[in-house]
């Protein structure tokens, strides 16, 4: 109950929220709240460090600015192509790199990404340098002009809702059990009859889709597509936001992109020193804070907890798991 | 004997042995790199017996497990479960068959609570572990099964702890019960009294003899007095190769073994 209502304050916020900031930053944060999400499900639910995940924001953001440019189909319909696309590209390099462990997979999936890139640069369609210019938006299911941010703003917050609840759907399944347990202790999921590889080609597959989505929304966002989104440096940003945040917990990725996005726009102006401090958050929070910042919240609310009951009578509370 | 084989048709033979024996190894060698850590070991595991496999550290006792399992492949010999020839299977799909192990290390997850560690294994058989666009609800008729599992091998207080947070004995019952989980018709539990003091020892052996029945089961265990009281037959390894089988009484007169083991431990 408490729960709904939070969400629904939230919800609320949210929707007030352009009218006090700035739409398009608001607008980039959804965009990285979902990427940094679809990363989180591989690196803390999954155990599979991807250091080449911006080749699925990055193309995908070409895929749903092209179809945007060539054609007359709606926005919606073009930022879930560019998902799609990304997805298809997961299975794909997920087929060539799922067996490999650790800082292998890690290696293999940057090098295909850094492949992308440079086919990237050297295609004609992406405006190599240049980058895609001028991404029309089109009307929202055929019908509703979003060419105005401020309207656009809640297609892109209705994106964000429906995928993060997508995320948290994975994450608390059935399959995400499964997914976490392989994560824990592979062998063993193996030696139960299950089949490792295939679990953690899924969670590959819709993380890919996920970074896709968040790749076109952005495209569509700024209405251009550039080889940027497709770099390591997004790959690594990315990294930085999940452990920010929190590595495998579940609103973690979302404070992370929060943090950062709004920290890079607010230092955009000093130049190197956005990168430095960026540098040196990381640091303090490897170093201090490993649970990253909504891990580190939980744990102190946990501690919390436990220190208000008194201690016989947590001891008679046995079933403690019934919550 | 060699007499009576050439009078019976071999088919009838391998049926007659099939039927005795759930598990059955046959000249199995592992190289690794050079090193043979298993060599040319015959092991045959009587449906519905506890058989013991022991040896000094490092005499291939795990590699063996592995071997059964199909956790690793063997350089040569062949696996018999039931008297199908399961030597190319995967291991996944040789636990789908009934044959499922426990490990040395304790198995467990975690960062799951105890009973999403059941949960886990019984998914297995229940079809749903691909399904993610599903709610947690679609396993809740799972947990009735998880609990008494858990309630068999004691720990169902523990149900909604975190597995991490287990003490050493409480982490071993759990990995018993998952193991179980699956209701496997053989079971290889690799020293499941490892590292466990006195007071868990006991336990976990009546909780072994409990969940024997009317299973297969084959185990890797130093304690010699779990293995005395607990076991049918007993196979001794050393340095890859079977020194002695026979029963605990012969295996403990055996002089060689009494050399090569038992007179190095004391028990
Ligand atoms: N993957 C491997 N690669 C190379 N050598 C291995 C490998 N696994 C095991 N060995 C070697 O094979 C030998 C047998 O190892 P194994 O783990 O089977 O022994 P064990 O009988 O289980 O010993 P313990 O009682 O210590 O568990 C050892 O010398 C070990 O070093
Ligand atoms: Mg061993």
């Amino acid at each position: 109950m408490i729960r709904l209502l939070l969400i629904a304050v939230a919800v609320a916020l949210l929707a007030i929220a352009p009218f006090h900031f700035y739409s398009v930053t608001l607008m980039t944060i959804m965009c990285f709240v979902i990427f940094a999400c679809s990363f989180n499900l591989l690196l803390g639910y999954s155990g599979l460090l991807c250091f080449g995940h911006a080749m699925f924001f990055g193309g995908a953001a070409y895929v749903t600015g092209y179809i945007l440019k060539s054609t007359p189909i709606s926005i919606e319909l073009a930022i879930l192509a560019g998902g799609v696309f990304s997805g298809l590209l997961g299975l794909l390099i997920g087929l060539l790199t799922i067996r490999r462990q650790g800082i292998q997979f890690a290696m293999i999936t940057l090098a295909f990404s850094q492949f992308l890139y440079f086919i990237f640069l050297q295609s004609s369609f992406t405006g190599g340098e240049d980058g895609m210019q001028a991404i029309p938006r089109n009307a929202l299911f055929g019908l509703f002009d979003v060419s105005q941010n401020l309207t656009y703003y809640y297609v892109v917050l209705a994106f964000t809702l429906v995928s993060v609840f997508v995320y948290y759907r994975v994450v608390h399944s059935p399959y995400g059990e499964i997914l976490k347990a392989v994560r824990d202790n592979q062998p063993r999921v193996e030696s139960l009859g299950f089949d490792p590889e295939r679990i953690k080609l899924l969670a590959f597959v819709i993380s890919a889709a996920m970074a896709g989505v968040a790749g076109g929304m952005k495209a569509t966002v700024y209405q251009f597509a550039t080889l940027t989104d497709a770099s390591w440096p997004i790959s690594a940003e990315v990294i930085l936001m999940t452990l920010l945040g929190g590595l495998g917990t579940l609103l973690g990725p979302i404070f992370g992109a929060g943090i950062i996005i709004w920290l890079n726009d607010y230092l955009a102006g000093f130049g190197e020193w956005a990168l430095i401090s960026q540098g040196v958050i990381l640091l303090i929070v490897i170093v201090f804070f490993r649970r990253g910042f909504v891990g580190e919240l939980s744990a102190l609310a946990t501690y919390i907890a436990n220190r208000r009951k008194p201690d016989p009578k947590a001891a008679a509370s046995n079933p403690a798991g019934a919550q | 004997m060699a007499s009576m084989e050439a009078a019976v048709p071999a088919g009838a033979v391998a049926s007659a042995i099939d039927q005795d024996y759930a598990l059955v190894g046959e000249g199995l060698t592992k190289v690794f790199g050079g090193f043979a850590a298993v060599k040319d070991v015959n092991l045959a595991v009587r449906r519905g017996s506890i058989h013991a496999l022991i040896g000094p550290n490092g005499a291939g006792k795990t590699t063996c497990f592995n071997l059964l399992t199909k956790t690793l492949s063997p350089t040569k010999g062949r696996i018999l479960l039931n008297g199908v020839d399961i030597s190319r299977l995967r291991t996944a799909e040789v636990a789908r068959r009934g044959l499922v192990r426990s490990f040395q290390i304790s198995a467990i997850f975690p960062n799951l609570t105890v009973l999403e560690n059941v949960r886990v294994a019984l998914q297995a058989s229940y079809g749903t572990g691909y399904h993610f666009w599903r709610s947690l609800r679609a396993v809740a008729p799972l947990n009735r099964r998880a609990e008494e599992l858990l309630e068999q091998v004691g720990i169902v207080e523990s149900r909604g702890t975190t597995a991490a947070e287990l003490s050493y004995g409480k982490k071993r019952a759990l990995e018993i019960a998952t193991t179980l989980a699956l209701e496997p018709e053989v079971m290889l539990l690799d020293e499941p009294t490892a590292g466990m003091g006195h007071e868990d020892v006991e336990p976990i052996t009546e909780l072994i003899r409990k969940v024997a029945v009317g299973r297969t089961v084959l185990l890797v265990e130093h304690n010699l007095s779990v293995v005395s009281n607990l076991c049918d037959r007993i196979t001794v390894l050393q340095h890859g190769e079977v020194l002695a089988e026979g029963t605990y009484e012969q295996v403990s007169n055996d002089e060689r073994v009494v050399e090569a083991y038992m007179g190095g431990v004391d028990e």
